[in-house]
């Protein structure tokens, strides 16, 4: 995926968040770090392109609740978690570059639910690459990537990397 | 990043080092605003407080940062231990590894105990205190605080005031600051002033005001009654005439000045309490950093895979090592 197909698929992203939420009532975006965080603050951008109207944003990192603490030798820079607002009752959308596993996504789901009782958890990611090991999916996909297990995809965004672009080596 | 199994002291630590715990730490300062105060990362893990000397914040605070990460906190205060019956602290050391903690946080009277028990116990050792030596991570508390008000480290002079020989706060801070680049300036009576503390680079007055003058953050000393310091003073009452930080001594400071202590407080001693209790007081604030500070470090130290470092397996006195796979 290059620049332009990254931003017509959170284009996309953003109005299927709209339409199937019926609009921005009771809507909140939340990004999981690193790469998710900035996905979450364009989709806001584009939503209130739309709209006009901000919704409310945070920001999740999942180290502190991942399922391999402890059992491989690096142990990950925990970055912070934000989450400016109360979750009970919104409608939530977790934001990921890539899902893969799902391990993450469950991970961020427990955090998330620290916090409160969301009226519903939603999920979205730019790329799905398959291979799951959790039972879950994602509400919006900006592209199937069909991958081997042995495959890297990277996600890389101009915000860190200075780039927009999707590869698989 | 940091990867050292103990957590020893200041001294040693670079500044990438020094700073990735600061960050770390700062991370984790969000989970005890939450309304569920608890993450699940060191769950089924179990963290020992082994307390030679009396405690009550610094302790409290590891047990609560324990118990935030989903630990189990074990207290143990040697007043109420075998050590009443004449067990050697290493003995005490090694049966309490043999029941297979995450880490052992240890406070001792003794300078060094702690780096002693880092050698001969297969365990991950946290300093709490040792002796006159360092206090390490009331020195990552401080440097949080400051970093909190004032952005930068670097560029900020700080005084430290009082009972600088006995102070193992002062020697952490001094390496703290000194290593995060900022100008230290020791303040108190000569006879509470360590001539070594010199080749460190920093600043020695003997005056207060002067002392105070132009400084962005003071951090008040307890007077270290029980370690005799009234051996070195004429009095309590003189050292408080001089070395009280009282509002008037205060007026040499920059307009923005941090109050800091970190506790107990002897008041109307080292600290008037207009000071303590007032604007510039960032007394409390310290505490409440003191949490998210030993959160980190237990977080970094705690989830450590098991592994005997050569040095012990040469000394051969660990305990028999387990397999990485025992604690999936």
């Amino acid at each position: 995926m290059d620049q332009v197909a990254i931003q017509r698929a959170l284009t996309r992203i953003a109005h299927e968040i709209l339409e199937k939420n019926r609009g921005t009532d009771q809507l909140a975006i939340v990004g999981i770090h690193t790469r998710g965080v900035y996905l979450a603050q364009r989709l806001v951008a584009a939503i209130e392109r739309v709209e006009g109207v901000s919704v409310p944003s945070g920001e999740i990192d999942i180290t502190l609740y991942r399922d391999d603490v402890g059992r491989s030798r690096a142990r990950p820079e925990v970055r912070g978690t934000t989450i400016p607002f109360c979750v009970d009752d919104l409608r939530i959308v977790l934001v990921d570059d890539v899902l893969y596993t799902g391990r993450t996504v469950r991970a961020a789901l427990d955090a998330l639910i620290d916090f409160g009782r969301p009226r519903a958890i939603q999920l979205a990611v730019l790329v799905d690459r398959g291979h799951r090991e959790l039972p879950i999916r994602a509400d919006y996909v900006g592209k199937n990537l069909p991958t081997a297990r042995d495959e890297h995809v990277y996600v890389r965004l101009s915000e860190r990397d200075g780039v927009d672009e999707v590869v698989i080596e | 990043m940091f990867h050292r199994r103990h957590f020893l002291g200041i001294e040693g630590l670079t500044k990438d080092e020094l700073l990735f715990l600061l960050s770390t730490a700062e991370s984790f300062r969000e989970i005890s605003e939450r309304e569920v105060k608890k993450v699940p990362t060191l769950r089924g893990k179990t963290i020992i407080n082994l307390f030679y000397e009396p405690s009550t914040r610094t302790r409290t605070s590891f047990e609560i940062a324990a118990k935030r990460l989903s630990a189990d906190a074990i207290n143990i205060t040697a007043a109420a231990s075998s050590v009443a019956k004449g067990e050697t602290l290493l003995d005490t050391a090694r049966n309490l590894v043999a029941m297979r903690p995450a880490a052992l946080v240890v406070r001792h009277p003794c300078s060094g105990a702690p780096h002693l028990l880092a050698r001969l116990v297969d365990c991950p050792v946290i300093n709490a205190g040792d002796g006159m030596h360092e206090h390490p991570t009331q020195a990552l508390l401080d440097m949080m605080t400051i970093r909190a008000y004032k952005g930068e480290i670097a560029g900020l002079t700080v005084a430290i005031v009082g009972d600088l020989l006995h102070s193992r706060v002062a020697r952490s801070n001094v390496l703290a600051l000194t290593t995060l680049g900022a100008q230290v300036r020791l303040v108190g009576p000569p006879t509470l002033l360590p001539p070594e503390f010199r080749l460190w680079g920093v600043e020695v007055c003997t005056d207060l005001r002067r002392g105070l003058a132009g400084v962005d953050v003071v951090m008040a000393l307890r007077l270290q009654r029980e370690r005799q310091a009234r051996n070195f003073l004429p009095s309590i009452e003189e050292y408080a005439r001089h070395f009280c930080i009282t509002p008037d001594a205060l007026a040499a400071a920059k307009d923005d000045v941090l109050i800091m202590h970190p506790g107990p407080m002897n008041r109307g001693v080292e600290i008037d309490s207009q000071v303590a209790d007032g604007p510039y007081s960032v007394i409390l604030e310290q505490v409440t950093n003191g949490v998210a500070v030993r959160m980190a470090l237990l977080y970094l130290l705690a989830t450590q895979e098991r592994e005997a470092t050569e040095e012990q397996a040469e000394v051969g006195l660990h305990a028999p090592r387990r397999h990485a796979g025992a604690l999936a």
